[in-house]
């Protein structure tokens, strides 16, 4: 029980009492209300989370700035004679095959894994048995104490078992643009493409996804699932009608952090991928991401080369900053409101 | 429409706590059964295990019979979701689908039978089961409308309207009455009145007056104390249990001077 240092305004009556009770004259009733007792508790709670808020902006303003400033002389290079730039044709034209291929591997890891953890976060909270749940939930947390270097590494083994997979795919699937193979119909000798490091990030995400919707599938609230079970819903019936919508939006943001975690990513891509130009097939070589662009050059990077790194990176952080914007207008919309 | 429910020496357990012993019944069809008695006393239990919602919670088991005309429901080979279809039931506090509206909800169960409905079966379903449950005056012009929308006693009715579309034997109501006003309680009294034309009803209550009220025979369950399995004492007429019941307990509990 706090106790009330504010002698000023609480009354005889010691801690406690309403600011009503108070000796001081009555004023007009309205002016009166608005004088709560102030604790100090309550001060210094309100205090710590001011700083904590202020400090998150202040960051983020912070590693805006910088890479804003840092990005002066390519701008400026852009602007007085762009053929300076890395690949002679200007910025644009350098950076935009890295967000294209950032974006692609991204969602290519989302659509891989999203399905995967919302059936392992359904199954560790409503189909496994009691005792087998947690123990699952501990595994798969565990996935995302990984440190990425071991999935980069584990990432060049898959890729060696995949080049069969591909060349299948590209037989197969070839006339499908992203499956097709090169000019003489092979793929990949490594494995090191694309689709490889697509799969990586996927299984890398999936931890994230998963814990987050398990927390949320928990949460249902128990009588809306009575209430589909007690019409004759079964397990998968219940899980449609109560389950899924009221996670809805704890599903798409669980998601967005997972493709936030895969647009930034970067040690592992940077191990698996063979870096390349652009091309639209996901099983030859070829394709970089941001972050990988960033890993493998910045080490030599000096001058103008620097401060290319820098501004591609800022191009991502603007991307990151995008998808976040957009998660949230999604989450906002989709809310289920009441009970 | 309606059926027959037998309990033979029913037991429930929750793992190894027994938490009702031996109850045996006889409810008729087209009446109302209340289920009376103090907190914990097992009377939601009982009324769960007639639609085998009680096995929802984990650990939770049965021993004995609960025949419906007949067919034991925990016989083998039944399966609990055939069961919980002609079996419905209303919660102590009304719950409605959120994200559904008011005539989704409705249709809620039926939809769940995998039956294609024709968009004016559906209007004709969704017409007659609010009929049905008194609502369809307050809601017919907002049909399409989130059922969280409406208050209490109206989504307590909708949950109500809900259960009976699905044109079930037996409907059962777990306190159903507990957090509505006594306007809304009487609305849901009135319900119940009409509907045991068609259903067998079974309603666990706290309100004794409620009990006399609504129900044509009343079941009287009682514990020894905390960690004793409940117990069916007196099951009779209404008008016996609340003017000369057979056993001292009731007396004692009905007229107040309870333990």
């Amino acid at each position: 029980m706090p106790i009330s240092t504010q002698t000023t305004e609480s009354g005889p009556t010691g801690p406690g009492s309403t600011p009503e009770s108070g000796q001081k004259p009555p004023q007009s009733p309205a002016t009166r209300q608005q004088k709560a007792v102030v604790r100090p508790g309550d001060r210094i709670f309100s205090a710590a989370t001011l700083i904590a808020g202020i400090l998150i902006l202040v960051i983020l303003a912070g590693v805006a700035l910088f890479l804003l400033a840092q990005s002066k002389d390519t701008i400026t290079a852009q602007i007085s004679d762009p053929s300076q730039i890395t690949g002679g044709k200007g910025f644009f034209s350098y950076v935009w095959p890295l967000v294209i291929g950032t974006l692609i591997s991204a969602a290519i890891a989302l659509i891989v894994a999203t399905p995967f953890s919302l059936g392992i976060a359904l199954f560790t909270t409503h189909m496994a048995p009691r005792k087998l749940a947690p123990v699952l939930g501990y595994v798969i947390d565990l996935l995302a104490a990984i440190p990425s270097v071991v999935y980069g590494l584990w990432g060049i083994a898959l890729a060696g078992n995949l080049t069969g997979f591909y060349l299948w795919l590209s037989k197969w699937f070839g006339w499908i643009p992203i499956f097709a193979p090169a000019a003489d119909g092979s793929v990949s000798q490594t494995g090191r493409t694309l689709l490889t490091a697509s799969l990586v990030l996927s299984i890398m995400i999936l931890p994230i996804i998963t814990s987050l919707t398990r927390e949320i599938f928990l949460q249902t609230p128990r009588l809306q699932e009575e209430a589909a079970l007690a019409l004759g819903a079964t397990r998968w019936e219940m899980i449609r009608m109560a389950v899924l919508p009221f996670g809805k939006s704890g599903i798409v943001s669980a998601t967005m952090l997972g493709l936030g975690r895969a647009l930034g990513e970067t040690m592992a891509v940077a191990m698996i991928l063979s870096p390349g130009v652009l091309t639209a097939s996901l099983v030859v070589s070829g394709n970089q991401t941001i972050a990988s662009e960033i890993a493998q050059n910045f080490p030599e990077a000096a001058g103008l080369r620097l401060s290319e790194l820098i501004t591609v990176g800022l191009v991502l952080f603007v991307i990151t900053l995008l998808v976040n914007m957009g998660a949230r207008a999604i989450v906002a919309r989709t809310s289920v409101k009441g009970s | 429409m309606s059926k027959q429910i037998d309990i033979k020496d029913l037991d429930i357990f929750y793992g190894d706590f027994r938490a009702v012993d031996g109850v045996q019944m006889q409810i008729k069809p087209r009446s109302v059964t209340a289920f009376i008695g103090p907190s914990g006393c097992g009377k939601s239990t009982v009324l769960r295990t007639l639609n085998r919602m009680h096995e929802v919670i984990p650990g939770a088991s049965v021993s004995g019979e609960v025949l419906m005309d007949g067919n034991d429901i925990y016989g083998a080979g039944v399966d609990p979701v055939n069961v919980r279809r002609e079996v419905g039931m209303v919660f102590q506090r009304a719950n409605p689908f959120p994200t559904m509206s008011i005539k989704e909800n409705v249709l809620a169960g039926v939809r769940l039978n995998n039956k294609r409905l024709s968009k004016t079966e559906a209007d004709d379903l969704t017409e007659r089961a609010l009929r049905g449950a008194n609502l369809w005056n307050e809601v017919k012009d907002r049909l399409n409308l989130p059922g969280s929308g409406l208050s209490g006693g109206q989504q307590q009715r909708l949950c109500i309207a809900r259960a009976i579309a699905v044109e079930p034997e037996v409907l059962l109501m777990d306190e159903p009455c507990s957090a509505l006003d006594p306007i809304s309680t009487l609305a849901i009294e009135d319900l119940i009145n009409d509907l045991k034309d068609k259903y067998t009803v079974v309603i666990v209550t706290h309100n004794m007056q409620q009990a006399a009220r609504v129900s044509d025979k009343t079941a009287f369950f009682n514990i020894a104390g905390t960690g004793k399995p409940g117990k069916l004492i007196e099951f009779n007429e209404t008008s016996t249990i609340f003017s000369n019941p057979d056993k001292e307990e009731t007396e004692n509990y009905i007229s107040g001077r309870f333990g």
